[in-house]
């Protein structure tokens, strides 16, 4: 199939159906394979056993990001090419996106705790993404506030593009400024500090939460067409009456 | 540091994921359900988008609709 024909949300609603449950079997084999790896991990020399919450945490900061990243692609498809798919993707990712920053907000506070002795420290990386958690609930609110989804999309784009600036501040905050977050240590000039027996369960846990993340997505996206539908239904059944 | 030290973080921080995760799932789940509910409920109602409309029931409205005006047309 053309990757054009995929722009027919009834197309795009055929191929969801027939992917969302293989994907979702996939990503569970994935997920049990990487808890695995990482419960038989060693623990950090330093760290000792608290190391474990890091294969929850980089993941869903990550993928935080990326879904902040995937919306704003989706915001210029929305303004640029007006693609009918587009605000679709970008009001489908943004509950996603926001559970998964909470999820990175929660797991580094309890990391945080006994390495740190504090769950919390206004450092720039912390705070850079308690912003982008502030930014996804902002613009889930927006596209709850306006009820015609276009316009909804237009203005929830504007937002989305204005706190793309957050994303390279989340990853040069540990650069840019001295923070108790501890700096790169995974994608650095250099190679990777960490050994690769906690490395290799690292990357399979951040493999099955970016294959959940867009089966959540798929399934979030084909909710958000038949939600259209609907309203489309319900205004065709009102113009009947009036 | 043994392995149980800061265990309790470390279940927390786990059970947190399983949480906010099945939450989200859960949330996917039930407001697809409901769509999917409220369509049919449209459909039962006769309440059909025009694209959804298949060829087959446009011809026999057509034909009916034909067919009334023939009637009307003798009478």
């Amino acid at each position: 199939m053309p990757l054009i024909d995929l722009a027919n949300p009834t197309r795009f609603l055929r191929l969801a159906n027939q992917t969302i449950p293989w994907l979702g079997g996939v990503t569970l084999i994935v997920f049990a394979f990487g808890i695995d790896q990482a419960m038989i991990a060693p623990d950090d020399y330093q760290q000792g056993a608290t190391v474990k919450i890091m294969f929850i945490h980089v993941p869903s900061a990550w993928l935080g990001m990326l879904g902040w990243g995937l919306m704003s692609a989706a915001a210029l498809g929305t303004l640029v090419w007006r693609h009918p798919l587009a605000d679709v993707t970008a009001k489908a990712a943004a509950p996603i996106g926001a559970a998964f920053t909470l999820l990175c907000l929660v797991t580094g506070s309890l990391w945080g705790r006994p390495e740190w002795g504090t769950y919390w420290v206004w450092d720039a990386r912390l705070t850079s993404e308690l912003i982008l958690f502030l930014l996804y609930l902002g613009v889930i609110a927006l596209w709850r506030t306006v009820d015609d989804p276009s316009r909804a999309a237009r203005a929830a784009a504007i937002l989305t593009l204005v706190g793309a600036v957050d994303l390279p501040i989340i990853k040069f905050s540990v650069d840019w400024w001295n923070t108790l977050h501890q700096g790169a240590s995974v994608f650095r000039l250099g190679g990777s500090t960490i050994y690769p027996t906690i490395l290799i369960p690292l990357f399979i846990m951040a493999v099955a939460f970016t294959l959940l993340f867009a089966t959540l997505l798929l399934a979030a996206m084909r909710n958000e067409i038949l939600r259209r539908r609907v309203r489309t239904l319900h205004l065709m059944q009102a113009n009947a009456v009036n | 540091m043994g392995a149980t030290a800061h265990i309790d973080f470390i279940a927390a921080a786990y059970a947190a994921a399983v949480i906010i995760i099945g939450a989200l799932i859960a949330w996917i789940a039930v407001d697809y359900r409901m769509q999917i509910h409220t369509l049919a409920e449209l459909d039962e109602q006769g309440v059909a988008r025009r694209s959804a409309t298949s060829r087959t029931e446009r011809a026999i409205e057509q034909a009916k609709a034909a067919a009334d005006a023939k009637a009307k047309g003798r009478a």
